[in-house]
């Protein structure tokens, strides 16, 4: 549940009468419905794919997701917020996840959430003035072998010390997998690719 | 572990056996279509009953078993596999699935023909991306084969397979939270009955299982349940992903029989190789942190079924072991688990939200320096009421937020009051004053110790 979790006071700032989602992510979304019995299954799929496409998961797209999933759009509201994996509001282009459960807080988490902070100059569940970054820190990624770990996006980073932070930051390949993608899902898009998702 | 050959992990370092033709090269998917082309579903049912296979999820149920619950005349089946993986220390399926991830998918497959299930979800947790894009691969090499979609083999039989995503959330890896999730809702556990097996994802008989439990069927199926249940320790029976995090020298995950004690997956050459950095050992949470804790006299304890129980454990839960090293403060192992399950309580019953809440700030507050020795009483009164007062709550989650937060308190009070009686007096008071001014606004605390400032901040 959201304790301390991501900002859920401040409201999407685009709540207008335009559909916000592109027929590319209206058609992307539809694909998944017939991997389920009833379309409100398709609802995870769908937040995914537009938080991918635009960003983060606005009132508006919640809507717009609502009557393509013919639901009500207070369901959409109650799905999102559950969870932690989704934004209601901007984020950073890219958003680094600090893991700070025990395994990694016994390899030294502490150090370096304290220097990815220091780093971004911000605190945890801020973005930074220029849109680069976003920070948060989460409960176990599932790579405690590796602690302390950090997420850039899609991309784990294991093992790393305080001193590496600076640069691991610094690299612009810091997010990219070394594994195949599928194409079923397009991952977070890159700085030109925020604006795509919209009509 | 002489003589033992990894049977899980045994593709592990294999070139190339993330693709199906290597897979199949090392006798992947052998089993399936000995399965599915000689064996009916309710052989294969006897077949898993009699090797003993309990669940690898963390409850260790019978899955034999379990699959018999399921009603003989129903019409649509779900097999739901649970890969939710969020229990700290454990990543024991992440490390299966990244290495053998056609294990994983023949496994899916085999129970799926025994439940008769006709269609089976992967429920992945949203951090596994990397993992997201090897196993949809993999699936999409296998459905391309014939392994998934209509008629497989030319039997007939028909099972579609999909990987759902979760978003973030411990809970959903409870077998009904997990349901919900999958329906698109948010991921509270349902009350219980109906259990899954008669009303589950969809309103449909479901079948939850742990991807390692699904991970032994192949050689279950080819090796026959005498060979598997002649692994282990009796009722506690096969091959066990052991997995290490913490300050050792070789943290990672391993294969062994179920019964490997804990020392021997700290210090064993083939497992964890020791302490790194002349550390010693304080304690082990040896089953992925909602288990409890041991002290470093109870490393003897074998992480099998039973055994466990013995040193007061709630249960050998996913035999994740993290390794807590003595330059360690407990408070601050303390302070961290108390904040996990407060964090994610899915907040529907009173007990587990407001308890797992009300013990991570005592907690926080003891970490902080600013404890009081009642506070421990508080913890472990608490760890009763609101844990393990059976029926007061829906799911397993506050039964394994006590056990490691009561035991650690029981099993380290010596440390945890000596560093209370460190503190410099006044300093609780102090602390809670500059937290929660509002206290301050009572009547009966305004009367006494609170200057004049704090008594004007409203309540
Ligand atoms: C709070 C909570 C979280 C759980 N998380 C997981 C999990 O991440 N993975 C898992 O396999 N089982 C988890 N379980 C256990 C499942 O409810 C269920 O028992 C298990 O998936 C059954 O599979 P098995 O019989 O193969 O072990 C969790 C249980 C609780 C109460
Ligand atoms: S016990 Fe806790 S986590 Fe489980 S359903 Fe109740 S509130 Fe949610
Ligand atoms: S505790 Fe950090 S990844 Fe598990």
């Amino acid at each position: 549940m959201a304790w301390k979790a991501i900002d859920r006071i401040t409201p999407a700032d685009d709540d207008g009468d335009a559909p916000v989602l592109s027929e590319a992510v209206r058609e992307k979304i539809r694909s998944f419905f017939p991997r389920y019995p009833e379309k409100r299954a398709a609802l995870l799929p769908a937040l995914h794919i537009v938080q991918d496409a635009v960003g983060y998961v606005s009132h508006r797209a919640m809507r717009d997701i609502a009557e393509l999933l013919d639901i009500p759009p207070a369901q959409v509201l109650d799905t999102v917020t559950f969870y932690s994996h989704f934004w209601t509001r901007p984020r950073g282009r890219k958003v680094v996840v600090a893991c700070r459960s025990l395994s990694c807080h016994l390899t030294g988490a502490e150090a370096v959430i304290e220097a990815v902070k220091r780093h971004l100059g911000i605190g945890e569940h801020e973005t930074t003035p220029d849109g680069a970054f976003s920070f948060v820190t989460e409960e176990c990624l599932g790579a405690c072998e590796q602690g302390p770990c950090l997420l850039i996006n899609e991309r784990l980073h294991g093992r790393v010390r305080p001193e590496d932070v600076p640069r691991l930051l610094n690299d612009p390949d810091n997010d990219r997998l070394d594994v195949p993608r599928s194409d079923l899902y397009d991952g977070i898009r890159g700085p030109t690719g925020e604006m795509e998702g919209r009509a | 572990m002489s003589g033992f050959e990894p049977v899980l992990l045994r593709n592990v370092g294999v070139e190339g056996v993330r693709t199906l033709k290597v897979s199949e090269s090392r006798g992947g998917w052998a089993a399936a279509r000995k399965a599915l082309t000689t064996m009916t579903p309710d052989e294969i049912v006897e077949e898993v009953r009699r090797s003993g296979l309990r669940g690898r999820g963390g409850a260790g149920f019978p899955t034999g078993v379990k699959w018999s619950f399921l009603p003989k005349d129903r019409k649509h089946t779900v097999l739901c596999v649970n890969f939710d993986e969020s229990e700290p220390g454990t990543f024991n399926n992440r490390y299966l699935a990244e290495h053998d991830p056609h294990l994983v998918l023949e496994g899916i497959l085999i129970a799926a023909y025994a439940t008769r299930a006709d269609l089976a979800y992967i429920y992945l947790r949203a951090e596994y991306h990397e993992l997201f894009h090897i196993l949809q691969r993999a699936l999409d090499e296998a459905y391309a084969a014939g392994w998934f979609g209509a008629d497989i083999l030319g039997t007939g039989y028909r099972l579609e397979c999909h990987i759902h995503r979760g978003a973030g959330a411990y809970v959903c890896g409870e077998e009904t939270g997990l349901i919900e999730s999958l329906e698109g809702k948010r991921g509270w556990p349902r009350i219980k009955p109906p259990y899954p097996a008669v009303r589950g994802a969809f309103g449909r008989p479901t079948v939850v299982n742990n991807v390692e439990t699904l991970a032994c069927l192949p050689a279950i199926i080819e090796r026959g349940a005498e060979w598997f249940a002649s692994i282990g320790t009796p009722g506690s029976t096969g091959p066990k992903l052991y997995t290490v995090s913490g300050p050792v020298n070789r943290p990672g995950c391993f294969e062994a029989p179920l019964g490997l004690t804990v020392r021997e997956l700290i210090e064993g050459d083939d497992f964890a190789g020791g302490m790194a950095g002349g550390r010693k050992v304080k304690a082990v949470i040896p089953g992925g942190l909602s288990v409890g804790i041991l002290t470093a006299d109870e490393l003897d304890c074998r992480l099998d079924f039973t055994d466990v129980l013995n040193y007061g454990l709630l249960g050998l839960g996913t035999a994740g072991a993290i390794v807590i090293g003595d330059d360690a403060d407990m408070r601050k192992v303390l302070a961290n688990t108390a904040r996990f399950y407060a964090h994610e309580s899915c907040g529907q019953c009173t007990h587990c939200r407001e308890g797992t809440g009300w013990m991570a700030r005592i907690a926080e507050r003891i970490a902080a320096g600013a404890g009081r020795i009642a506070d421990l009483d508080l913890i472990v009164e608490l760890c009763g009421r609101m844990g393990m007062m059976s029926g007061m709550s829906i799911c397993g989650l506050p039964d394994g937020a006590a056990y490691p937060i009561r035991l650690i308190v029981e099993k380290f009070r010596g440390e945890l009051e000596e560093a209370i009686g460190r503190q410099p007096p006044g300093y609780t008071e102090r602390y809670i004053r500059d937290r929660i001014p509002s206290v301050y606004a009572l009547p009966v605390l305004q009367a006494g110790a609170a200057p004049a400032r704090e008594r004007a901040v409203p309540a």
